[in-house]
């Protein structure tokens, strides 16, 4: 047998609020979010945090489901292209950590990689333009995505985007995505 | 012409758009499955409201939050306003946030900045 013991341990020890590793679809989302709503409520006194990790949690799972939409039907039934995906919230002392997780084509690694470094080289203030350029100029995919998620991660957060691609087989690649929400936010820019 | 109201759910805003005094309310969150799908009927609403508007429009949004494939559709909905604006009409759009929730005032000053309109940004305790 599993043992649970150590599992339940791990799990206690890395102060795991919620994890999921499974289909996304909408419906679990919304379950998702009002667990995580309700225990922010308890233990996170800060109303900015807490909107903060709301927030955050909505785009990260929107680009969970928006990969997952791009899911090749025939593709459907490999193990690295599913639709299940990996989702983990946790705190620390330093704030609240939200982690995801998917398979990734190896030839759609490219493009991400860059528009994740692209939004981590710049200031605060040329993301703020990055955001509002893209709102108003981009023409948006039908599912209204369009790159806006990342840089509104970022730009709540205040913090860098933590990333890795893992590679698996000729075709797939693990896609580890990692931002923290600090405790006690502060602002970059000074005003 | 009808006014139009959308009951609020988890992730859909209450929506208020009353044809006869020309008040249009957005409060709540806005984090639907399908953004423009949601929009849809408000714009048209909007269009149609826009061919024979009130003496004057006030616009009211108080949002908790926003995912980002709605902040496209709630530019494409002040964009509306400011048409109207542009034509002449007048137009008052008020933006409302949470005392504390800096992220809600710059979402404001983002759009305000983007549509070259005047807002009034307002902080609610």
């Amino acid at each position: 047998m599993i043992d649970y013991l150590s599992i339940y341990e791990k799990m206690h020890d890395n102060n795991i609020m919620l994890t999921f590793k499974g289909e996304v679809t909408f419906d679990l989302i919304n379950s998702m979010l009002k667990i995580i709503e309700s225990r922010l409520d308890m233990i996170e006194g800060d109303l900015k945090t807490r909107k903060k990790v709301y927030n955050v949690l909505v785009e990260c799972l929107q680009n969970l489901v928006h990969h997952i939409d791009s899911v090749d039907p025939d593709e459907e039934a490999s193990p690295y292209h599913s639709k299940t995906a990996l989702l983990m919230i946790t705190t620390s002392a330093d704030g609240y950590h939200v982690v995801t997780g998917n398979y990734i084509m190896n030839d759609k690694i490219e493009k991400l990689k860059s528009w994740l470094d692209e939004i981590n080289s710049v200031s605060p203030e040329e993301l703020r333009e990055l955001y509002k350029k893209i709102l108003n100029n981009e023409q948006f995919s039908e599912k209204g995505t369009a790159g806006l998620g990342f840089i509104d991660i970022a730009r709540k957060s205040g913090q860098k985007l933590v990333y890795t691609f893992q590679y698996v087989n000729e075709r797939y690649s693990f896609f580890s995505f990692q931002i923290t929400i600090p405790k006690n936010y502060l602002p970059a820019q000074s005003k | 012409m009808e006014s139009l109201i959308l009951q609020p759910s988890a992730h859909t805003p209450t929506v208020s758009l009353n044809a006869a005094t020309g008040v249009c309310e957005f409060k709540g969150r806005s984090t639907p499955e399908n953004s423009v799908e949601y929009y849809e009927p408000i714009y048209k609403w909007l269009d149609a409201y826009s061919a024979n508007p009130c003496p004057t429009t006030t616009v009211n949004i108080q949002f908790e939050y926003f995912n980002t494939s709605s902040s496209k559709c709630i530019l494409d909905v002040l964009k509306k306003f400011v048409k109207l604006h542009n034509a002449g009409q007048k137009v008052q759009i008020n933006w409302f946030y949470e005392a504390e929730d800096d992220d809600m005032k710059e979402a404001g000053e983002d759009y305000c900045d983007i549509l070259q309109i005047p807002f009034d940004i307002q902080a609610i305790e």
